[in-house]
């Protein structure tokens, strides 16, 4: 038993029964974000993916390849966007480097 | 769904869900029977204030046989080469005399592959004669590549102002072979460089080519009008290839699709996904309401789904020969739990998303 049960996911809209107001006001704005604007909502589905990796969401990652698939998205073209969201997260940990660097530039004479 | 393979029909097979009756039970059991989900004949009748029932004859779907030359993974008729039932002339004709004197306004081909019925082109001919406004044959396209006797069919087609509905699940050959064969999504290209050459998906001709996309797995469809500008750009800049419209149909959990479900752990999610998109704007614009379902054998059913599920229609006419104006006139329409998959999101139909 994992603390995570798929199951749980159909349950997500359940939390406006503890909070309503607040919860309301969450899956408004979710379902705003996710409509055709500037972007397309394929695009907003590649970034929800590439996020839900970085986030490491097992619902958001099943959701958002559900999602992909039934808007035509291919394998690849997903696995480009999870390589997008790894190399940010990758380049996030490296790019402290040039703290341990300047400190130890400061410290070692 | 990559690890699931068939290349026979259940009915070769001897798959217990060759039985209609053990399809029923499982789409009757599971989350119905807990209560955890609403049953399809409660969902509507509460959407309805009242139960589902037919408002008039618009569409004679006819199943014309189950032969086929692919055996696709996720069939609902469970067509293919092993399959011999085939529509005789005599219920042709019998079809020929309703439409004759009844509202149909579309004779809807169906099979297996409808080419493949040695009366085809006879059936086409006559119905065109008696007036009917169009006729559509779902055609699986490959066909018109398989054998020599076939290549004239867009040639047919054109003539007669046949409406050509194709299926196409994807624009990738990996997607498409997979659902429906090796080798299918070359053979679909080469029938559908043949048919634009005879006119087919012209904007200026008045040819029709649709194409039909089912998901290739446990999922639904998207946007059907955004799959729709997808392939067109893809088919167009990948292969010159151009087509009118396109109908994003949901696969319903029966037949060889519910045997994918199974055996691939995925039908209690699927289920789950059906209930939880319930659309009840689709709801009201199902396709049984003004369509008749004909078998092979000329028995008469809601849909081609209630055909497949052997759930004959709710009045005394049952077959085409008896076929009565009444029929149609507020008939109570049969459901199960497979009814979900033309209710979720957008809806779906032979002739695509209801919404």
């Amino acid at each position: 038993m994992s603390y995570y049960d798929p199951k749980d996911l159909r349950k997500f809209g359940r939390i406006t029964e503890w909070s309503e107001t607040l919860g309301e006001k969450f899956f408004d704005y979710y379902n705003s974000v996710f409509k055709e604007g500037a972007l397309t909502p394929r695009e907003k589905s590649l970034i929800a993916l590439a996020v839900a990796h970085t986030e490491m969401c097992p619902y958001c990652i099943d959701a958002y390849t559900k999602d992909g698939l039934e808007r035509g998205i291919t394998k690849e073209e997903m696995m480009e966007a999870v390589h997008v969201g790894a190399a940010i997260k990758s380049g996030a940990s490296l790019v402290h480097g040039v703290m341990m660097m300047n400190k130890v530039n400061k410290l070692d004479s | 769904m990559g690890q699931f393979k068939s290349l026979q029909s259940l009915h070769k097979r001897q798959s217990p869900l060759a039985q209609t009756e053990h399809q029923l039970k499982i789409l009757e059991d599971g989350i119905f029977t807990s209560g955890e989900a609403p049953r399809f004949g409660d969902r509507i009748q509460q959407t309805l204030g009242g139960a589902l029932k037919t408002t008039q004859l618009d569409i004679l779907q006819v199943n014309l046989g189950y032969m086929c030359n692919q055996v696709c993974a996720h069939c609902h008729v469970d067509a293919g080469p092993d399959r011999k039932e085939i529509m005789t002339k005599q219920t042709m004709q019998h079809c020929l005399e309703v439409i004759e004197s009844s509202s149909v306004k579309t004779l809807d081909l169906t099979g297996g592959a409808p080419e493949m019925n040695p009366n085809f082109r006879w059936f086409v001919t006559q119905a065109k004669a008696k007036g009917v406004k169009e006729i559509i044959v779902r055609s699986n396209l490959t066909i018109i590549v398989a054998n020599k006797k076939y290549h004239d069919l867009p040639e047919f087609f054109a003539r007669h102002q046949v409406h050509v509905v194709s299926s196409m699940p994807h624009w990738t050959k990996e997607k498409t072979d997979r659902q429906r064969g090796s080798g299918v999504f070359e053979d679909s290209i080469k029938a559908l460089k043949m048919l634009n050459d005879v006119g087919y998906g012209n904007p200026e001709s008045n040819l029709v080519l649709d194409l039909v996309y089912n998901p290739s797995g446990a999922f639904l469809p998207g946007d059907q009008d955004d799959l729709c500008q997808d392939f067109k750009r893809r088919l167009d800049e990948g292969f010159g290839i151009k087509f009118n419209g396109l109908f994003a149909l949901t696969n319903l959990p029966i037949s060889r699709f519910l045997d994918y479900l199974i055996a691939s752990d995925n039908y209690e999610d699927y289920m789950w996904t059906l209930v939880e998109s319930y659309n009840p704007a689709a709801a009201r614009a199902v396709m049984c309401l003004n369509t008749l379902s004909v078998s092979w054998e000329g028995y008469l059913y809601d849909c081609d789904f209630n055909q497949m599920l052997e759930m004959p229609i709710n009045h005394k006419s049952q077959h085409i020969s008896d076929y009565e104006p009444e029929v149609m006139d507020g008939r109570l329409i049969k459901v199960s739990q497979h009814c979900y998959g033309c209710t979720a999101g957008a809806g779906s139909s032979c002739q695509g998303a209801v919404t």
